[in-house]
Order: structure tokens, then C-alpha cells, then sequence
């Protein structure tokens, strides 16, 4: 089955290329069902692939044929099958194809919708690269391919000039990152003369060639900088939020469950290097936490859904790169994986209350939609209780455990995460009472059309739903079970050097502490947004709801001076300057001429003076050179 | 034999041309190209070791010879060049130019002095066709240009004829080194130079370099090309970007690095940072450009400078990329102007600030547009991706003590190439259907020319294999 691996990407590839050439013929429910089609082929080849893994449990090469071949330099393009590929081949297959048919009825109105799945075929093929590569180029390659999409389907509706910005700024800073990937992959390749996972693990392992730790740290820092574009941590985080001017489902697919999560993929893949890169190590961790409590504190004053998630994605991505930075490698894939579960499902309800609110996304004029929408309501809520950490569903066994791993590295690291899981559970309960319960505060009309949405909507929130909850028990705490099912399927691969060994009574304690921050939270939560007044904010809260005017000051700092520079090369330096010098060159020859030819009179007396002063100087030189 | 025929077939097609009236040739120009193409193909694919040569006596008194040589590298733009001409005739097929005969008749003549330039073995041979080339495109700006064309030609030609007068001289210079009688043969002039000392390759080096770089062109002496490229009739404007560049770094590879190892070696660092600068500058221009072919033009400086910094790091996977490069650049740059070309024949301008919502009025376009400009930018699995990959390695990987520094500030041309590329996308293909009226999408001719273009890019940007083979030979 392993070797057949590369039929996993070859489907979406192909349903991208059937619906891309016959994008104009194709009917809009044909293109629908073999969109979604070619991911469940894939999700079935995957699961094949997850359970012969998990019974061999060792990696499995194969080759396709050679990508790059150079001298000393040879990039096949490969496929490495292991622990940690297999499950980010179910991950990204199985919610993909719950959003694809997800996405059957929620484009259904759109008349780009053949397009919208060819796109999101390729997306996913792009995706399966990254996560099946062997080397790091087959990453990059996926890596770049995921930005492209995302740029294709942010700005999908490509009329309207706000959504195309969201979509440039997207690729753009993505870029910025890539650059950094790209000098690590480059610092690779000149210290180890490989890209590919093996040798370069293999030669970290064995010191074959020796090199200082700041080399590792480099490496580790550059590829880190990758990390950051693709998976929104500061300063490269201000693209995700606006990113949300794509449709709900690739939100849900691409800003939330897949893509936003490679940065976490490759530095697990590169566990062996970041251990041996201390500093890397500590800035992850800083940024990380850092981005997980800023992104928390803007997502409490947003008013749009989307926002609120949005920022929610952002800080749930630093807590992953918290346990990143500690060493929990397994830890944080085990977010990955329970986070693609809660805020996929939390998207695609919020999809489902905008499909009702007829594309209304503002909670001031949301409430009381849970009457007509139950299933959408009891998903959230099931969404909400997830994210918020509370015993019995996923998200709390993951999050507890980057927590209990924080504090066993440094207490204070766990203190400051609570403070952020704190302010998750507020956030997640306002949207949730905003939108849901009380009175409706819409239009009239907009009263009159909310309604549940169609079972191709409803049945993906429910499977959603019930993996929000029991996908927790592959990872149960060490206090509660000996036995991590997760830690134990990836640990051929991943190097955890976090491992924790502390007291029960600890472990208890920690895990009441934020349970029970958490709960007072929502209650919080409830008491001011049981009854909502909407003043215009001030002070901190201003602050906040304009997100710390970082977008302001990325502008002023660096949109506008780029401008200005370019604008200031433009007028002087290249036309006045360069092109200045080199037309006065010309004029210079040309002004010189115009004196030389009133020599040439045309007077031969004038002539034959010339002639003899000419006589004259070489008789006179002729003279002293003699001498 | 078969070389000659490569440089025969559009010189003869091209003065026939001149004899025939009206439209009809187009089909010679069409037969041309496509004989010129089969031609081509076979000598690139026939040549991945050996070379293929061809000697006859010229002007013995002083010492050269019409000699030819094709290895991998010079099949290689051969084949490019071949290319790119017959996708500039299928693609021009219904567009009027007054004059057809002439018109057509200069292209092949320029054609003619293309092929001359990437087999010459001889300095002498390589002088006169690099003047041939360059001879039609001037008559062809000047006639069929647009309405700044007559100064902007002439700086144009004045400004590249300094830098081939200056290569003249240093060629004649190097010719009177050669051991024995003189000699123009490309080996003996190897000989020459190397064996000069280093203080004369030194300054000799700018006198080959500047012809070099004012082709290329290498940062400062670039500007004549934005006002040319956009004064230019298009097919011309693809004459010179696609293929006359590459003339100057071709020039630089097989007629500076090897003649004047020294002087080379003195000067890298320096060649370096103005195509560093270069790059950075280009596309900090690029930015702020609202004419198309403006801002193609600079885009252009800035992945030349690219290849010229690889160049002159002294790096084998840094070369095995500017040869992977120079055939990629060609094939985008078509693409780019080809797109630019049709967009300006249907809404009559090139100006980005009156474009906007192609996608809705000619979606094809649009979508093509959009490959163009990702392998513009070098996307992974488009074309663009494999060179630019190499080349940053090379630059990396280089002699310098700085190449770390080098590779990165080139590497902010891959963040600004998205700024420009991405801008001008959003301007001309999505947004409302406003100026732009809904226009006939591609034709039957314009969708071939254009399908040839995106298949090459996907398809080497898939499975480069066959072009790092064709040109391995020439990295050792």
C-alpha cells in the first residue's frame, strides 16, 4: 500500500486538471462530485497507508524519478511515507473531504463554483506534497503550491478590490517567509550537501561534519522564518485575519485545519535539528506564546465571526509552537490534529449562520439563532467547549498537555499560557451568546429567512462534532493512562526531548488551574453578553478592537517608505541620474563636434595658417627632443 | 554543414523576403522558422557531450577563419532562439505591419545574426554577427516603433555600437597575443589570454565587460532598455529580451570567464554587487511602474542581474543554472510580452491604471496571464523555479567572502518580484469590467503561440531533466 502512495496526491491532481480544463462546460454539481470524490479516493488510499504504517512503523521511501540532477547536486523528487506523513495524510484527506462536500452546497449559489473545486483540488494536492516530500524541495514545492491557492481563494471573488489586496498581502508576506526557508534550505545544502530528510538527520545524528551550534541555530532560525509566514506567528501573522475574505469553507480547509498547520509540520519533521539548536528553540517558544496572547486579546473585541476566528486560529497556532519551543514535537501535532477537528467544525458553523444571515457577519446583528438552527448551535457549542479546554473533549487533552509540558520547562511559561487559554474560553462564550442565544438583532427580513442548513452542510458539522470530542482519547494524560497512543505512533519518527516526569499531584493541579479559569471564563462570558450593549469602545478596549494598529504600523513603516523609495529611484536616480549621465555623455560628443566642425571653414588661407602653425610647434618639438 | 544551414536558412528566407509583395511572407517567414526549429532540435538533442563543428577558410592574411562550433550551451539558445521566432510568427499571423515585406525580411536577417552569434568559434565571426543582429533590430525600431522611436533607437544603437566597438578593440588586442601567427580562433584566444599577466586582463576585462554588460544589461548601464522595450514593436521587443540579452551573457560565458581568468577573478566582487544592486533597484522600480511593458522591462533587469551575479561566483551548480536560466527567461519573457501585446490590441493601452477585470471580459487571457506570471516570479513546478533555485545556490555557494550576503540581498527580488507581479494582476485581470469593454478572447493563432509557451513552462518546470542534460557537458 505504501508504495502506492503517490495515487494520494495523483486524485485531487487529477480532479483539478478534469475541472480546470472543462471549467466552462463542466456543470456546476459535476464539478462538485468530482471534486469530492477524488479526496474521499485519496482519504481511502490514506487510511490503507496510516494502518500499514502504524503496523511496520518504519518509513518507506519512494522514488519518482529524478527532479534536480547537477554535479554534486541530486534532488530526486521523493516520497517519504512515515508515522508523521501518514497522519497528516488522514488529517488533511479527511477534513478536506468533509469541507469539499461541505462546500457542495455552500457554493452551490456561486457561478465560479467548478473553478472554486478546481482550486481547492489543487490545493490539496499542493498539500500532499508538503507533508509526503522527502526532502525539503518537495516541501517547498508544496509549501509555495498551498500559498498559491490560498492567494487563488482569498481572492476568489476577484471583483471586489478589498479581497484581492487581502489575497496580494497574503502571497506577499508568505513570500517573506519563503525567503527564509529558502536561505535555510540553502545553508543546508552548503554545510551538509543534502536536502534530503534522511542524510541530513543521519549526518546530525552521526557528526560527520562537524559544526558549531550556531550553525544549527542558523539553519534552525531560517527554516523558523518559513515557519512564521506560513503559519501566522508575529510579526508575519496580519495576513491570516484578512485572509478571511475567502469563502467560509477554505477558511475553515486552508486558514484553519491544513495549511496554517505546515510551519508545525516541518519543524516536528526537523525535530532532530531544533534539538540541537537551543537559541531557535527559545525564540519559537517567546513567539509562540507572544503570538498566542496578543492574537487572544484582539480576537476579544472582534465583532465579525470570521475575525473572532481568525484570531483564534493565530493564537491556537502559538500555543502549538509553544510545545514547539519546549521540544514537545508530539505535543504540538497532536494540537495540530485536534485543533483541525474544533476549528474546522467552529468555521464551518460559522459558515452555516452566515448561509443563514443571507452573508451578514457581524455578531451586533446576530442572537438568538440557536431556535432555528439547532444542529448549527449544538456543533458550536461542542466547537466551543473543545477550544476552551474543557475536560472530556479534545481540545483539553492537547491543550493540557502543552500546558503540563510548559510548566515542566519553565513555570512561567505556563502561567502566561493560561492567562491565553483564559482568554480563549471568554472569547469563544461571547461569540457563542452573541450569536446564538438571546433575542435576534438583524432586519426583519433576515428574521424571516434564518433557517437550518442542508444535510450536505449539517452532516460534515456532526462528524466534525463527534471528532471534536473522542479525538482527544488517542493522547490521554499521563496521570489518567501509561499509554499515549499518539506519542507511541509518532515517536519513530520525532524526537521529543520534552518529556516530563512529574508528580501526580502536580499534574492534577495544573490541570485544575486552567480547567477551572476556563469555566469561570465562560460564566464571564455569559454575565456581560447575556444582555449585549454595543458602545463605541475606548481605551484598551479601542486598542484591541483595532487590533494594536498593527496593520497602521506595518504601513507606515514599511508599505510606505518602499513606495516612497521606489518612487525617489524613479524620478532621480534612474531618469535624472543614470539616464542623465548618459544622455550628457552623448550631448557632451555632440557639443564637442559642434566646435570642432567651425575649424573646418572651408578657407584655405585659413587652412595653411593652421598648416603652419603646425609646422611651426613640430619643428620646435622636434627641436627639443633632439636635444 | 548543418550548423550553416541553421544560419543560412533565415539569412536566405530573410533577403528573399524583401523580394516578395504583400502578406504572403508570412509563409516564408512561417517555413523559415519552422525548418530553423527541426534544425535546431536536432542539434541540441544530438549534442550532449560531443560538440558539432564546421571550418572554412575566411580571410587567412589576418588570421581568421568561418569557423562554428554548437556544444550544449549554444544548441541550447539555438533552439531558443528558433523557438521563440516561431512563436513570434504564429502569434503576429493577423496582425498588420505596414510594409510586411521589410518587416519580416529584418526579422530573419536578425534571426540569421542570433544563430551566428551562439556558434561562432571564431572572434572574429562572433564580431560580425553580433553586429548583424543588432543592425535589423535598429532599422526595425525605427520604422515600426512607436512615437518616441527615432531618439530612443539612436541611443539605443549608439550606446550598444561604444560597447561593441570597445569588444572589437579588446578582441583585436587579444588576437595579437596569440602564440605563433595571429589567430581569432576561440581556442587560441583562450590561450592568449590566459597566459596574459594579470594587471593587462585586468583592464582588459572592461573592455569585453562593457560591451557585455550594456547587452545584458547589468545595472548601471541599463537604461536605454526600458525606453527601447517600450518604443519597440512588440515581436521585436521579444527579439530583444528573450534572445539579445542573452547574447551578453552568453558573450560573458564563453568570451570573458575563460579568456581572462584573472581578471575575472579580480573584478567578481565588484560585477557582484552592481548586479546585486541591480536587482534590488530594478525591482524597486518595477513597484512603481503603471505602463506594462515598463514594468516587464524592469523585471527583466532584475533577473538578469540574477544570473549575472551567478555568473561571476564561480560556482558549477550556479552555471548548470544560468544555462537552465537563459533558455527559461526566453520562453517567460516571450510570454510576458506576448500577454502584454494582447492586452494592448484589444483595449488600446498599456497603461494598468485603465485596465482592470480581464478575468470577467476575457477569462483565457486572464488565466494565462496568470502562468506567465507565476513562472515569472519562479513558482516551484513552473519553469522559472529549477534555474532560480541553482542560481541562488551558485551565488551562496560562491568564491567571495561575502556570497552569504550576496545571495540574501538578491533574495529580497524574490519578495519584491511578488510585490510588482501580483500588482499587476490584480490591476489588469481581476477587479470590475470597467474601460475594458468585453473583448474577444484568444484567437485560434494567439491560443497556439500562447499553448506552446505555458506547455514549456509546465512541462520543465515539472521534469527539468532534459535541459540540465543538454547543457551538463558545458559545467565542469
Amino acid at each position: 500500500m505504501t508504495q502506492l502512495v503517490y495515487l494520494v496526491p495523483l486524485f485531487p491532481l487529477i480532479g483539478f486538471l478534469i475541472n480546470g480544463i472543462f471549467w466552462r462546460k463542466m456543470p456546476k454539481t459535476a464539478g462538485g462530485v468530482i471534486g469530492t470524490l477524488t479526496i474521499l479516493a485519496s482519504f481511502i488510499v490514506s487510511l490503507g497507508i496510516f494502518f500499514e504504517v502504524k503496523n511496520s512503523g518504519t518509513a518507506t521511501m519512494v522514488h519518482l524519478f529524478d527532479f534536480i540532477n547537477s554535479g554534486k547536486l541530486s534532488i530526486p523528487f521523493t516520497f517519504q511515507v512515515d508515522a508523521l506523513s501518514s497522519l497528516f495524510l488522514l488529517i488533511i484527506t479527511g477534513v478536506g473531504f468533509l469541507i469539499h462536500v461541505y462546500s457542495t452546497s455552500y457554493m452551490h449559489e456561486d457561478e465560479g463554483m467548478v473553478k472554486y473545486f478546481a482550486y481547492l483540488n489543487l490545493f490539496i494536492f499542493s498539500m500532499l506534497l508538503l507533508v509526503l516530500g522527502g526532502n525539503y524541495l518537495i516541501m517547498f514545492i508544496g509549501w509555495e503550491g498551498v500559498g498559491l491557492c490560498s492567494y487563488l481563494l482569498i481572492g476568489f471573488w476577484f471583483k471586489n478590490r478589498d479581497y484581492t489586496n487581502a489575497a496580494k498581502k497574503a502571497f506577499v508576506m508568505n513570500r517573506i517567509g519563503d525567503l527564509g526557508f529558502l536561505v535555510g534550505m540553502l545553508l543546508i545544502l552548503y554545510t551538509y550537501g543534502t536536502l534530503s530528510y534522511q542524510d541530513f538527520f543521519g549526518q546530525l545524528k552521526g557528526g560527520q561534519v562537524i559544526v558549531s551550534t550556531s550553525t544549527y541555530n542558523w539553519i534552525a532560525i531560517c527554516l523558523f522564518i518559513g515557519a512564521m509566514g506560513k503559519s501566522a506567528q508575529i510579526p508575519l501573522y496580519t495576513w491570516l485575519p484578512d485572509a478571511m475574505a475567502g469563502p467560509t469553507p477554505v477558511s475553515a480547509l486552508i486558514h484553519a485545519a491544513t495549511m496554517v498547520t505546515a510551519g508545525i509540520y516541518m519543524i516536528a519533521r526537523s525535530s532532530a535539528l531544533y534539538n540541537l539548536a537551543p537559541m531557535a528553540q527559545t525564540l519559537i517558544t517567546w513567539i509562540g506564546l507572544a503570538t498566542a496572547i496578543v492574537a487572544a486579546t484582539i480576537a476579544m473585541k472582534q465583532y465579525d465571526i470570521k475575525k473572532v476566528l481568525a484570531y483564534s486560529t493565530v493564537s491556537q497556532l502559538g500555543f502549538m509552537f509553544l510545545a514547539l519551543g519546549v521540544g514537545a514535537y508530539t505535543t504540538a501535532v497532536f494540537h495540530v490534529m485536534t485543533h483541525a477537528f474544533f476549528k474546522a467544525l467552529l468555521f464551518l458553523g460559522a459558515g452555516s449562520v452566515i448561509h443563514a444571515m443571507g452573508g451578514e457577519q457581524d455578531l451586533r446583528l446576530m442572537g438568538g439563532l440557536g431556535k432555528k438552527m439547532r444542529i448549527t448551535q449544538i456543533t458550536f457549542l461542542i466547537g466551543c467547549l473543545a477550544i476552551s479546554g474543557i475536560p472530556g473533549f479534545s481540545g483539553f487533552f492537547s491543550k493540557d498537555e502543552i500546558l503540563a509540558m510548559a510548566y515542566a520547562h519553565d513555570p512561567i511559561l505556563y502561567y502566561l499560557g493560561v492567562f491565553a487559554a483564559m482568554m480563549t474560553a471568554f472569547y469563544m462564550f461571547r461569540l457563542y451568546f452573541l450569536a446564538f442565544t438571546g433575542i435576534f438583532r438583524g432586519t426583519h427580513d433576515q428574521e424571516h429567512h434564518l433557517h437550518e442548513s442542508p444535510w450536505a452542510i449539517t452532516i460534515p458539522l456532526i462528524i466534525l462534532a463527534i471528532l471534536s470530542v473522542v479525538g482527544g482519547y488517542v493522547g490521554l494524560p499521563a496521570v489518567i493512562s501509561e499509554h499515549h497512543a499518539l506519542a507511541s505512533y509518532l515517536a519513530p519518527v520525532v524526537a521529543n526531548t520534552g518529556e516530563h516526569h512529574m508528580l501526580a499531584g502536580t499534574e492534577w493541579m495544573l490541570m485544575g488551574i486552567s480547567v477551572s479559569v476556563s469555566v469561570l471564563m465562560i460564566i464571564v462570558a455569559y454575565v456581560r453578553n447575556k444582555k449585549p450593549a454595543f458602545a463605541p469602545n475606548t481605551g484598551v478596549a479601542k486598542f484591541l478592537e483595532n487590533k494594536w494598529y498593527v496593520d497602521e504600523l506595518y504601513d507606515a513603516v514599511i508599505v510606505r517608505p518602499i513606495g516612497a523609495i521606489s518612487r525617489l529611484l524613479d524620478r532621480f536616480a534612474e531618469r535624472a541620474g543614470i539616464d542623465g549621465i548618459v544622455n550628457g555623455v552623448g550631448k557632451l560628443v555632440g557639443w564637442g563636434g559642434d566646435r570642432v566642425r567651425l575649424l573646418q571653414s572651408g578657407q584655405v588661407g585659413f587652412y595653411i595658417f593652421v598648416m603652419v602653425l603646425g609646422i611651426i610647434a613640430l619643428f620646435t618639438l622636434g627641436f627639443f627632443w633632439i636635444r | 554543414m548543418i550548423l550553416v544551414l541553421l544560419i543560412t536558412i533565415p539569412l536566405l528566407a530573410g533577403i528573399l523576403a524583401f523580394a516578395i509583395k504583400g502578406e504572403g511572407v508570412k509563409i516564408l517567414a512561417l517555413l523559415s522558422a519552422m525548418a530553423t526549429l527541426g534544425i535546431a532540435a536536432y542539434v541540441s538533442g544530438n549534442n550532449y557531450n560531443a560538440s558539432i563543428s564546421f571550418t572554412a577558410p575566411w580571410i587567412p592574411n589576418i588570421g581568421t577563419q568561418f569557423s562554428l562550433m554548437a556544444d550544449g550551451m549554444s544548441g541550447m539558445l539555438c533552439l531558443l532562439t528558433a523557438i521563440v521566432l516561431l512563436v513570434v510568427v504564429i502569434v503576429s499571423w493577423n496582425k498588420k505591419f505596414e510594409k510586411p515585406n521589410s518587416f519580416w525580411g529584418f526579422m530573419l536577417l536578425s534571426q540569421a545574426g542570433l544563430m551566428g552569434v551562439f556558434l561562432a568559434y571564431d572572434a572574429l565571426v562572433f564580431y560580425v554577427f553580433w553586429e548583424l543582429a543588432l543592425v535589423p533590430v535598429y532599422f526595425l525600431c525605427s520604422r515600426w516603433g512607436g512615437e518616441k522611436r527615432i531618439p530612443v533607437t539612436f541611443k539605443f544603437f549608439v550606446y550598444t555600437f561604444v560597447g561593441s566597438l570597445m569588444m572589437l578593440a579588446g578582441l583585436i588586442f587579444l588576437s595579437q597575443q596569440t602564440p605563433g601567427a595571429n589567430s581569432y580562433s576561440w581556442i587560441n584566444i583562450v590561450h592568449a589570454g590566459a597566459s596574459l599577466p594579470p594587471a593587462t586582463q585586468q583592464w582588459l576585462f572592461w573592455l569585453l565587460f562593457i560591451a557585455f554588460a550594456i547587452k545584458m544589461p547589468v545595472f548601471p548601464f541599463h537604461t536605454w532598455q526600458p525606453d527601447t522595450y517600450e518604443q519597440s514593436p512588440t515581436p521585436v521587443t521579444i527579439i530583444l529580451s528573450a534572445l539579445m540579452v542573452k547574447m551578453g551573457l552568453y558573450a560573458v560565458l564563453r568570451w570573458l570567464l575563460p579568456v581572462l581568468p584573472s581578471g575575472v577573478a579580480y573584478w567578481s566582487d565588484t560585477v557582484i554587487v552592481l548586479s546585486v544592486i541591480g536587482i534590488v533597484y530594478a525591482s524597486l522600480i518595477a513597484i512603481v511602474q503603471t505602463d506594462l511593458k515598463r514594468l516587464v522591462a524592469y523585471s527583466s533587469i532584475a533577473h538578469m542581474g540574477l544570473m549575472c551575479a551567478a555568473a561571476f561566483s564561480a560556482n558549477n551548480i550556479g552555471m548548470h543554472g544560468i544555462m537552465v536560466q537563459m533558455f527559461n527567461h526566453g520562453i517567460n519573457i516571450t510570454g510576458m510580452w506576448l500577454m502584454v501585446s494582447l492586452i494592448e490590441n484589444r483595449w488600446g493601452t498599456r497603461d494598468m491604471s485603465k485596465l482592470g477585470g480581464m478575468a470577467t471580459a476575457a477569462p483565457l487571457m486572464a488565466i494565462a496571464l496568470v502562468i506567465i506570471s507565476l513562472a515569472n516570479i519562479a513558482l516551484p513546478l513552473t519553469n522559472g523555479f529549477v534555474g532560480e533555485f541553482m542560481l541562488f545556490n551558485g551565488i551562496f555557494q560562491g568564491s567571495s567572502q561575502y556570497h552569504m550576503v550576496y545571495m540574501i540581498i538578491a533574495g529580497l527580488g524574490v519578495i519584491l518580484g511578488a510585490v510588482y507581479t501580483l500588482n499587476m494582476i490584480q490591476k489588469t485581470a481581476y477587479g470590475n469590467v470597467t474601460d475594458m469593454v468585453i473583448a474577444k478572447d484568444l484567437s485560434m493563432n494567439e491560443y497556439i503561440g500562447v499553448a506552446i509557451i505555458i506547455c514549456i513552462i509546465l512541462f520543465l518546470g515539472i521534469y527539468p531533466q532534459p535541459l540540465l542534460d543538454m547543457t551538463s557537458g558545458m559545467v565542469k
